[in-house]
Protein backbone atom coordinates (compact mmCIF):
# COMPACT_ATOMS: atom_id res chain seq x y z
CA UNK A 1 0.00 0.00 0.00
CA UNK A 2 1.07 3.21 -0.64
CA UNK A 3 2.73 6.11 2.16
CA UNK A 4 0.02 8.30 1.30
CA UNK A 5 -2.77 5.83 2.10
CA UNK A 6 -1.23 4.56 4.57
CA UNK A 7 -0.66 8.42 6.22
CA UNK A 8 -4.56 9.00 5.38
CA UNK A 9 -5.83 5.91 6.99
CA UNK A 10 -3.90 6.97 10.01
CA UNK A 11 -5.23 10.48 9.99
CA UNK A 12 -8.89 8.80 9.82
CA UNK A 13 -8.00 6.30 12.79
CA UNK A 14 -6.78 8.60 14.76
CA UNK A 15 -9.71 11.33 14.18
CA UNK A 16 -12.66 9.34 14.45
CA UNK A 17 -11.43 7.11 17.33
CA UNK A 18 -12.63 3.98 14.51
CA UNK A 19 -10.57 0.67 14.47
CA UNK A 20 -8.18 0.69 11.77
CA UNK A 21 -9.31 -2.93 10.83
CA UNK A 22 -12.63 -0.68 9.62
CA UNK A 23 -11.23 1.88 7.67
CA UNK A 24 -11.35 -0.20 4.45
CA UNK A 25 -11.03 1.56 1.07
CA UNK A 26 -15.05 1.73 0.46
CA UNK A 27 -15.23 2.58 3.97
CA UNK A 28 -17.58 5.89 3.87
CA UNK A 29 -16.76 8.31 6.48
CA UNK A 30 -20.17 9.23 7.24
CA UNK A 31 -22.08 5.72 6.87
CA UNK A 32 -19.22 2.99 8.12
CA UNK A 33 -17.51 5.15 10.63
CA UNK A 34 -19.75 7.10 12.80
CA UNK A 35 -18.71 10.32 11.05
CA UNK A 36 -21.01 13.52 11.09
CA UNK A 37 -20.43 16.72 8.73
CA UNK A 38 -18.20 18.82 11.57
CA UNK A 39 -15.86 15.52 11.23
CA UNK A 40 -15.75 15.04 7.96
CA UNK A 41 -14.34 19.34 7.14
CA UNK A 42 -12.05 18.35 10.29
CA UNK A 43 -10.86 15.60 8.18
CA UNK A 44 -10.49 17.40 5.29
CA UNK A 45 -8.36 20.11 7.04
CA UNK A 46 -6.30 17.35 8.56
CA UNK A 47 -5.47 15.99 4.96
CA UNK A 48 -4.77 19.55 3.80
CA UNK A 49 -2.45 20.01 6.57
CA UNK A 50 -0.82 16.53 6.39
CA UNK A 51 -0.10 16.52 2.85
CA UNK A 52 0.21 20.35 2.75
CA UNK A 53 -2.50 20.16 -0.69
CA UNK A 54 -5.28 22.58 -1.02
CA UNK A 55 -8.41 20.90 -1.27
CA UNK A 56 -11.27 23.21 -2.53
CA UNK A 57 -14.82 22.75 -1.30
CA UNK A 58 -16.79 21.11 -4.25
CA UNK A 59 -13.72 18.55 -4.43
CA UNK A 60 -14.15 18.26 -0.74
CA UNK A 61 -17.76 17.27 -1.16
CA UNK A 62 -16.86 14.46 -3.31
CA UNK A 63 -14.42 12.85 -0.46
CA UNK A 64 -16.97 10.57 1.26
CA UNK A 65 -14.64 6.82 1.52
CA UNK A 66 -10.94 6.69 2.47
CA UNK A 67 -10.81 5.56 -1.28
CA UNK A 68 -11.71 8.95 -2.46
CA UNK A 69 -9.49 10.71 -0.45
CA UNK A 70 -6.19 8.30 -1.05
CA UNK A 71 -7.14 9.20 -4.73
CA UNK A 72 -7.81 12.85 -4.57
CA UNK A 73 -4.36 12.98 -2.73
CA UNK A 74 -2.47 10.83 -4.87
CA UNK A 75 -3.53 13.18 -8.16
CA UNK A 76 -2.32 16.32 -6.48
CA UNK A 77 1.05 14.76 -5.63
CA UNK A 78 1.14 13.32 -8.81
CA UNK A 79 0.40 16.62 -10.86
CA UNK B 1 -21.11 27.25 41.01
CA UNK B 2 -19.45 29.16 38.32
CA UNK B 3 -15.92 28.15 39.57
CA UNK B 4 -13.21 28.40 36.49
CA UNK B 5 -10.44 26.79 38.16
CA UNK B 6 -7.78 25.06 35.69
CA UNK B 7 -9.37 26.92 32.38
CA UNK B 8 -7.64 29.51 30.75
CA UNK B 9 -9.28 32.55 29.31
CA UNK B 10 -8.23 35.34 26.15
CA UNK B 11 -10.01 38.05 26.88
CA UNK B 12 -9.18 41.16 24.34
CA UNK B 13 -9.84 44.70 25.04
CA UNK B 14 -8.37 43.98 28.15
CA UNK B 15 -6.83 47.72 28.63
CA UNK B 16 -10.40 48.86 28.71
CA UNK B 17 -13.05 49.89 31.19
CA UNK B 18 -14.96 46.80 30.63
CA UNK B 19 -12.65 44.35 29.64
CA UNK B 20 -10.23 45.05 32.52
CA UNK B 21 -13.23 44.05 35.07
CA UNK B 22 -13.66 41.17 32.79
CA UNK B 23 -10.47 39.43 33.89
CA UNK B 24 -10.99 39.99 37.41
CA UNK B 25 -13.73 38.40 37.54
CA UNK B 26 -12.64 35.61 35.55
CA UNK B 27 -9.62 35.77 37.44
CA UNK B 28 -10.91 35.60 40.87
CA UNK B 29 -13.30 32.31 40.02
CA UNK B 30 -9.81 30.40 39.34
CA UNK B 31 -9.17 30.88 35.72
CA UNK B 32 -6.28 31.98 34.14
CA UNK B 33 -6.21 34.52 32.33
CA UNK B 34 -4.51 36.30 28.73
CA UNK B 35 -4.72 39.98 28.53
CA UNK B 36 -4.60 41.43 24.97
CA UNK B 37 -5.00 44.86 23.61
CA UNK B 38 -2.63 47.22 22.37
CA UNK B 39 -1.22 49.00 24.92
CA UNK B 40 1.51 46.77 26.33
CA UNK B 41 2.08 49.24 29.24
CA UNK B 42 -1.81 49.07 30.18
CA UNK B 43 -1.96 45.73 30.25
CA UNK B 44 1.16 45.27 32.58
CA UNK B 45 -0.64 47.82 34.81
CA UNK B 46 -3.60 45.90 34.54
CA UNK B 47 -2.11 42.64 34.81
CA UNK B 48 0.04 43.93 37.85
CA UNK B 49 -3.14 45.77 40.12
CA UNK B 50 -5.37 42.47 40.01
CA UNK B 51 -2.05 40.28 40.55
CA UNK B 52 -1.45 41.97 43.49
CA UNK B 53 -4.61 40.56 45.52
CA UNK B 54 -2.68 36.83 44.61
CA UNK B 55 -2.71 34.30 41.90
CA UNK B 56 -0.56 36.86 39.74
CA UNK B 57 0.90 33.68 38.13
CA UNK B 58 -2.59 32.74 36.31
CA UNK B 59 -2.31 36.44 34.39
CA UNK B 60 -0.42 36.62 31.26
CA UNK B 61 -0.47 40.06 28.49
CA UNK B 62 -0.45 39.13 24.99
CA UNK B 63 -0.58 42.45 22.78
CA UNK B 64 -2.22 41.96 19.34
CA UNK B 65 -3.30 45.01 16.89
CA UNK B 66 -6.73 43.40 16.29
CA UNK B 67 -7.21 45.86 12.96
CA UNK B 68 -4.16 43.59 11.39
CA UNK B 69 -5.69 40.47 10.52
CA UNK B 70 -2.13 38.55 10.66
CA UNK B 71 -1.93 39.67 14.19
CA UNK B 72 -5.66 38.69 14.93
CA UNK B 73 -5.42 35.18 13.16
CA UNK B 74 -1.88 34.86 15.11
CA UNK B 75 -3.26 35.30 18.66
CA UNK B 76 -5.05 32.32 19.79
CA UNK B 77 -1.54 30.20 19.39
CA UNK B 78 0.09 33.25 20.90
CA UNK B 79 -2.01 32.91 24.39
CA UNK B 80 -1.88 29.44 24.35
CA UNK B 81 1.80 29.23 24.01
CA UNK B 82 1.81 32.26 26.44
CA UNK B 83 -0.40 30.27 29.37
CA UNK B 84 1.03 26.85 28.29
CA UNK B 85 -1.96 25.29 28.20
CA UNK B 86 -5.23 25.23 25.38
CA UNK B 87 -7.82 27.54 25.41
CA UNK B 88 -11.20 27.16 27.18
CA UNK B 89 -12.78 30.62 27.35
CA UNK B 90 -12.92 33.35 24.10
CA UNK B 91 -13.87 36.62 25.33
CA UNK B 92 -14.31 38.87 22.31
CA UNK B 93 -14.65 42.26 23.67
CA UNK B 94 -11.85 44.96 21.83
CA UNK B 95 -13.96 47.03 20.41
CA UNK B 96 -13.94 50.72 18.84
CA UNK B 97 -16.63 53.10 17.59
CA UNK B 98 -16.05 55.98 14.81
CA UNK B 99 -19.36 57.49 15.30
CA UNK B 100 -21.16 59.97 12.73
CA UNK B 101 -23.77 60.69 10.70
CA UNK B 102 -23.75 58.26 7.51
CA UNK B 103 -23.98 61.48 5.28
CA UNK B 104 -20.76 62.13 6.53
CA UNK B 105 -19.31 58.26 7.34
CA UNK B 106 -15.86 58.00 5.34
CA UNK B 107 -15.22 54.62 3.99
CA UNK B 108 -12.50 54.42 6.59
CA UNK B 109 -15.08 54.84 9.36
CA UNK B 110 -17.10 51.94 8.13
CA UNK B 111 -13.79 49.38 7.51
CA UNK B 112 -12.01 49.98 10.44
CA UNK B 113 -15.16 49.90 12.59
CA UNK B 114 -16.07 46.55 10.81
CA UNK B 115 -12.27 45.32 11.04
CA UNK B 116 -11.68 45.68 14.37
CA UNK B 117 -15.36 44.90 16.03
CA UNK B 118 -15.98 42.23 13.49
CA UNK B 119 -13.43 40.50 11.19
CA UNK B 120 -11.25 40.32 14.03
CA UNK B 121 -13.69 38.16 16.62
CA UNK B 122 -14.49 36.18 13.62
CA UNK B 123 -11.02 35.50 13.02
CA UNK B 124 -10.20 34.56 17.28
CA UNK B 125 -13.38 32.38 16.75
CA UNK B 126 -12.10 30.70 13.95
CA UNK B 127 -8.83 30.14 15.50
CA UNK B 128 -10.23 28.87 19.03
CA UNK B 129 -13.22 27.09 17.91
CA UNK B 130 -10.33 24.57 15.40
CA UNK B 131 -8.87 23.58 19.14
CA UNK B 132 -12.19 23.29 20.94
CA UNK B 133 -13.67 21.67 18.53
CA UNK B 134 -11.39 18.97 19.03
CA UNK B 135 -11.31 18.96 22.74
CA UNK B 136 -15.07 18.80 22.75
CA UNK B 137 -15.50 21.69 25.47
CA UNK B 138 -14.97 25.25 24.98
CA UNK B 139 -16.70 28.92 26.04
CA UNK B 140 -16.87 31.61 23.49
CA UNK B 141 -18.43 35.04 24.60
CA UNK B 142 -19.04 37.43 22.13
CA UNK B 143 -19.25 41.44 23.78
CA UNK B 144 -21.68 42.78 21.38
CA UNK B 145 -24.01 45.79 21.97
CA UNK B 146 -27.79 46.86 22.72
CA UNK B 147 -27.64 49.25 19.40
CA UNK B 148 -26.39 46.30 17.81
CA UNK B 149 -30.08 45.48 18.18
CA UNK B 150 -31.86 48.42 18.28
CA UNK B 151 -29.93 50.69 16.29
CA UNK B 152 -28.95 54.08 17.00
CA UNK B 153 -28.00 56.88 14.67
CA UNK B 154 -24.40 58.46 14.55
CA UNK B 155 -23.50 54.21 14.72
CA UNK B 156 -24.37 53.05 11.08
CA UNK B 157 -20.92 51.39 11.20
CA UNK B 158 -21.13 50.08 15.02
CA UNK B 159 -24.37 48.71 15.01
CA UNK B 160 -23.44 46.62 11.67
CA UNK B 161 -20.44 45.16 13.43
CA UNK B 162 -22.78 44.31 16.92
CA UNK B 163 -25.51 43.20 14.84
CA UNK B 164 -23.27 41.00 12.26
CA UNK B 165 -21.57 39.74 15.49
CA UNK B 166 -25.02 38.58 16.79
CA UNK B 167 -25.79 36.85 13.76
CA UNK B 168 -22.25 35.56 13.64
CA UNK B 169 -22.20 33.86 17.08
CA UNK B 170 -25.84 32.10 16.69
CA UNK B 171 -24.61 30.31 13.26
CA UNK B 172 -21.13 29.35 15.05
CA UNK B 173 -23.69 27.79 17.78
CA UNK B 174 -25.14 25.76 15.67
CA UNK B 175 -21.94 24.34 14.19
CA UNK B 176 -20.22 24.04 17.05
CA UNK B 177 -23.36 22.58 19.33
CA UNK B 178 -22.49 19.05 18.69
CA UNK B 179 -18.83 19.35 20.60
CA UNK B 180 -20.33 21.01 23.65
CA UNK B 181 -19.17 24.18 22.19
CA UNK B 182 -20.82 26.85 23.71
CA UNK B 183 -21.31 30.58 21.78
CA UNK B 184 -23.11 33.31 23.34
CA UNK B 185 -23.31 36.90 23.03
CA UNK B 186 -23.33 39.31 26.04
CA UNK B 187 -24.99 42.92 24.79
CA UNK B 188 -24.37 45.75 27.00
CA UNK B 189 -26.29 48.99 27.61
CA UNK B 190 -24.26 51.99 28.20
CA UNK B 191 -21.50 51.37 30.76
CA UNK B 192 -19.41 54.05 31.92
CA UNK B 193 -16.12 53.44 30.44
CA UNK B 194 -13.31 55.84 27.83
CA UNK B 195 -16.28 55.11 25.10
CA UNK B 196 -18.95 56.46 26.75
CA UNK B 197 -16.66 59.47 28.33
CA UNK B 198 -16.55 61.44 25.29
CA UNK B 199 -20.66 61.60 24.75
CA UNK B 200 -21.62 64.95 25.79
CA UNK B 201 -23.26 65.36 29.63
CA UNK B 202 -26.51 66.15 28.08
CA UNK B 203 -26.63 63.15 25.53
CA UNK B 204 -25.72 61.00 29.09
CA UNK B 205 -28.62 62.99 30.82
CA UNK B 206 -31.01 62.05 28.24
CA UNK B 207 -29.89 58.50 27.95
CA UNK B 208 -30.31 57.78 32.01
CA UNK B 209 -33.31 58.92 31.58
CA UNK B 210 -34.54 56.12 28.93
CA UNK B 211 -32.78 53.24 31.66
CA UNK B 212 -35.95 52.05 33.98
CA UNK B 213 -33.02 51.39 36.64
CA UNK B 214 -32.02 55.18 36.56
CA UNK B 215 -28.41 54.71 36.21
CA UNK B 216 -25.85 53.80 33.33
CA UNK B 217 -24.02 50.58 33.93
CA UNK B 218 -20.85 49.98 35.18
CA UNK B 219 -18.00 47.32 34.05
CA UNK B 220 -18.76 45.77 37.25
CA UNK B 221 -22.13 45.21 36.02
CA UNK B 222 -21.12 42.80 32.94
CA UNK B 223 -18.39 40.56 34.42
CA UNK B 224 -20.37 38.78 36.22
CA UNK B 225 -22.83 37.85 32.90
CA UNK B 226 -19.50 36.87 31.45
CA UNK B 227 -18.63 34.60 34.61
CA UNK B 228 -22.09 33.31 34.12
CA UNK B 229 -21.37 32.61 30.34
CA UNK B 230 -18.25 30.83 30.64
CA UNK B 231 -19.03 28.31 33.55
CA UNK B 232 -19.83 24.64 33.06
CA UNK B 233 -23.10 25.65 34.72
CA UNK B 234 -24.25 27.65 31.72
CA UNK B 235 -23.55 24.24 29.55
CA UNK B 236 -27.30 24.46 27.95
CA UNK B 237 -26.92 28.09 26.59
CA UNK B 238 -25.90 28.53 23.29
CA UNK B 239 -26.62 30.91 20.75
CA UNK B 240 -28.14 33.32 23.06
CA UNK B 241 -27.74 36.45 23.99
CA UNK B 242 -27.90 38.35 27.11
CA UNK B 243 -29.05 41.55 27.09
CA UNK B 244 -27.57 43.80 30.62
CA UNK B 245 -28.91 46.87 30.25
CA UNK B 246 -30.71 48.18 33.11
CA UNK B 247 -34.22 47.44 31.46
CA UNK B 248 -32.74 50.32 28.27
CA UNK B 249 -34.53 47.68 25.69
CA UNK B 250 -36.37 45.06 26.57
CA UNK B 251 -35.87 42.65 23.69
N1 LIG C 1 -19.11 51.34 27.12
C1 LIG C 1 -20.29 51.05 26.65
O1 LIG C 1 -21.27 51.75 26.88
C2 LIG C 1 -20.50 49.82 25.81
C3 LIG C 1 -21.81 49.48 25.48
C4 LIG C 1 -22.04 48.35 24.73
C5 LIG C 1 -20.99 47.59 24.30
N2 LIG C 1 -19.71 47.93 24.60
C6 LIG C 1 -18.63 47.09 24.10
O2 LIG C 1 -17.84 46.63 25.15
C7 LIG C 1 -16.50 46.40 24.71
C8 LIG C 1 -15.51 47.09 25.64
O3 LIG C 1 -15.75 48.47 25.59
P1 LIG C 1 -15.28 49.51 26.72
O4 LIG C 1 -16.47 50.31 27.05
O5 LIG C 1 -14.56 48.82 27.79
O6 LIG C 1 -14.33 50.45 25.85
P2 LIG C 1 -12.84 50.97 26.10
O7 LIG C 1 -12.63 51.28 27.52
O8 LIG C 1 -12.67 52.03 25.09
O9 LIG C 1 -11.96 49.70 25.71
C9 LIG C 1 -11.84 49.25 24.40
C10 LIG C 1 -10.85 48.13 24.36
O10 LIG C 1 -10.74 47.66 23.00
C11 LIG C 1 -9.37 47.57 22.67
N3 LIG C 1 -9.12 47.88 21.25
C12 LIG C 1 -9.57 48.93 20.53
N4 LIG C 1 -9.04 48.90 19.30
C13 LIG C 1 -8.24 47.81 19.24
C14 LIG C 1 -7.41 47.24 18.24
N5 LIG C 1 -7.27 47.79 17.02
N6 LIG C 1 -6.71 46.11 18.54
C15 LIG C 1 -6.83 45.54 19.75
N7 LIG C 1 -7.61 46.02 20.73
C16 LIG C 1 -8.29 47.15 20.49
C17 LIG C 1 -8.69 48.62 23.51
O11 LIG C 1 -7.34 48.25 23.66
P3 LIG C 1 -6.15 49.37 23.65
O12 LIG C 1 -6.70 50.55 24.35
O13 LIG C 1 -5.04 48.69 24.36
O14 LIG C 1 -5.88 49.61 22.21
C18 LIG C 1 -9.47 48.56 24.80
O15 LIG C 1 -8.92 47.58 25.65
C19 LIG C 1 -16.45 46.91 23.28
O16 LIG C 1 -16.60 45.82 22.37
C20 LIG C 1 -17.67 47.81 23.19
O17 LIG C 1 -18.16 47.91 21.88
C21 LIG C 1 -19.45 49.05 25.36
Amino acid sequence: MSEIADKVKKIVVEHLGVDESKVTPDASFIDDLGADSLDTVELVMAFEEAFSVEIPEDAAEKITTVKDAIDYIEKQKAA
Amino acid sequence: MFRLDGKVALVTGASGGIGREIVRALHAQGATVVLSGTRQAVLEEVAASIGAEGGADRLHVCPADLSDATAADALVAAAEETAGAPLAILVNNAGLTRDTLAIRMKDEDWSRVLDVDLAAPFRLCRAALKGMLRRRAGRIINIASVVGVTGNAGQANYAAAKAGMIGMGKSLAQEAGSRGVTVNTLAPGFIQTAMTDVLPEAQKEKLVGSIPLGRMGQPGDIAPAVVYLASDEAGWVTGATLHVNGGMAMV
